[in-house]
């Protein structure tokens, strides 16, 4: 069973559709990018799977016994975050929130999981300092590792290097490269093809309709690919 | 100085409006924390306005003020978030819009019942003869409810003020929370509005926040501070107040200025020093 399977699905806004047809599944380990132009649906999408925004047609359907809050969320960040008075610590800890139910506190295991969370992503030693005080590739590492707390199984991650220099995209490639390799199912959205096709194993081409669902392998010899790699077939 | 003390405390009057004041500050610069850091701080302001105007139709028809002004500055409180979640007119434009014609509004009603009188000025500016033992006990029963809600739920504001994307996806519901906090603090803003004046309520929400995060780095501290700095300026301002016989709510702010202008050089100590 995969743990998200979208059976043609349509998404719009007040009957402006952006997105038709869509049909895909991710299943346990697999690393998925959602690639496309600005406008063609990716975020819109990632709505329907939070189910911020419900299908207009088709469904979504949750396997493997994850949860739809069980779903780890790096979203991009807002104006308002770059100067938010809040220690690290207490940034990653309210990754815990969706194991709390209805407890107004986290209990001794949640404070161990953003514990061992912080040590993983070397964040252990930043953990007192304010999150404004941090540079970019620091703040993103930081919703990373409150994205992992919120997740065992899948980490949904919307544009995670948007605004990083090279040296630091590497680096957070490298990282999320690693937590697959741990067993981590991973679903990025990016506008960095090149990178994409260098990590992903599978890739969903998105243009207001599905223009390519399958392996990276795959893609690279499809016609969608060349358009948008800028190959030999360039028109 | 204990004199001062000693003779103000001797009146009762002055008593009530030291025990709403401090409340309200109290429940003002907690749920302040959140609406500064979520872009918000000017809905304090127009709910303000919007409360000014349902006191004047309030006076000019001859009902109870509280009990018109509160829902109508409720009402309104849940308006202003739905316009600024989702729709053409931004939140700003919105609460410009709102305060303004409430502000109209009132203005009208005083001048077409009573006339421009003491009474506007008070509702203006305020006045700490306006304070009913009523309001004592509303303010009591208002203050217990924000702090209980602020302890239970203090993660969730949290997560909610800091990301409300991730909050939901996780599967907070953060409509919900919004809601509570709109609505308890157009409680907070109608009960101090009589004390601090329509036009300067909203410093109570605003400067605390403001002022320590200055200083401050993380949340809980920020919450902290702001509760303490806010009752601390408030009495210190109704101290003035008395001992100069200036009216209370500006003195309250000029207090709070001073307060933000201190933590502001310190902050500025502080970097210099680390460099």
């Amino acid at each position: 069973m995969a743990l998200i399977t979208c059976d043609n699905i349509s998404l719009a806004y007040e009957n402006n559709v952006v997105l038709s047809d869509l049909s895909f599944s991710v299943h346990a380990g697999d690393y998925l990018c959602i690639v496309g132009e600005n406008g063609s649906g990716k975020s819109t999408l990632i709505k329907a799977l939070l189910s911020f925004k419900r299908p207009l047609c088709g469904s979504i359907q949750f396997g493997d016994g994850l949860r739809q809050t069980e779903i780890g969320y790096l979203p991009q960040q807002t104006g308002a975050q770059k100067d938010f008075p809040a220690s690290v610590w207490e940034v990653v800890q309210s990754g815990c929130m969706n194991q709390s139910g209805l407890s107004p506190f986290y209990s001794s295991a949640q404070r161990s999981l953003a514990q061992e969370t912080l040590k993983k992503l070397d964040l252990w030693e930043l953990r007192r300092r304010s999150y404004r005080e941090l540079s970019g590739g620091q703040q993103q590492r930081v919703l990373l590792a409150r994205a992992l707390c919120a997740t065992h199984k899948l980490l949904l991650l919307d544009e995670p290097v948007a605004g990083l220099d090279p040296m630091v995209t590497l680096e957070m490639y490298r990282m999320i490269q690693q937590l697959n390799q741990r067993g981590i199912t991973i679903i990025m959205v990016s506008h960095d093809i090149q990178s994409a096709v260098q990590y992903a194993s599978h890739i969903l081409h998105l243009h207001n309709r599905p223009l390519f669902f399958g392996s990276t392998a795959d893609y690279l010899k499809s016609g969608a690919a060349k358009q948008f790699l800028g190959g030999p077939e360039h028109d | 100085m204990i004199d001062v003390l000693v003779q103000m405390l001797s009146y009762p009057f002055l008593i009530r409006a030291i025990v709403v004041g401090t409340l309200v500050s109290l429940c003002a610069s907690l749920l302040g924390v959140s609406l500064v850091l979520k872009r918000y701080s000017m809905i304090g302001d127009g709910l303000s306005h919007v409360g000014f105007g349902a006191l004047a139709i309030a006076t000019a028809v001859n009902a109870a003020p509280l009990a018109v002004a509160i829902p109508v500055v409720v009402a309104a409180a849940f308006l202003l978030l739905r316009l600024s979640e989702n729709s053409k007119i931004k939140g700003d434009a919105a609460i410009a819009l709102i305060s303004t014609g409430a502000l109209a509004i009132g203005v009208m009603a005083v001048s077409l019942s009573t006339g421009m009188n003491i009474d506007v000025y008070n509702y203006m500016f305020g006045s700490i003869l306006a304070i009913s033992q009523e309001d004592v006990w509303l303010s009591v029963i208002l203050s217990i409810v924000v702090l209980a809600l602020y302890v239970i739920f203090y993660h969730k504001i949290f997560a909610i003020t800091f990301d409300e994307n991730f909050a939901r996806a996780t599967g907070v519901k953060a409509g919900w929370y919004n809601m509570l906090i709109a609505l308890l603090t157009a409680v907070t803003i109608v009960l101090g509005m009589r004390l601090m004046g329509a036009l300067l309520i909203s410093s109570l929400v605003i400067f605390p926040a403001l002022t320590s995060m200055r200083i401050f780095k993380s949340f809980r501290s920020v919450v902290t501070c702001s509760a303490f700095l806010s009752v601390f300026c408030f009495l210190i301002g109704i101290l003035i107040s008395y001992a100069w016989s200036t009216p209370a709510g500006a003195s309250v702010v000029c207090v709070n200025i001073a307060a933000f202008f201190a933590f502001w050089s310190a902050s500025l100590l502080f970097s210099r020093k680390k460099k």
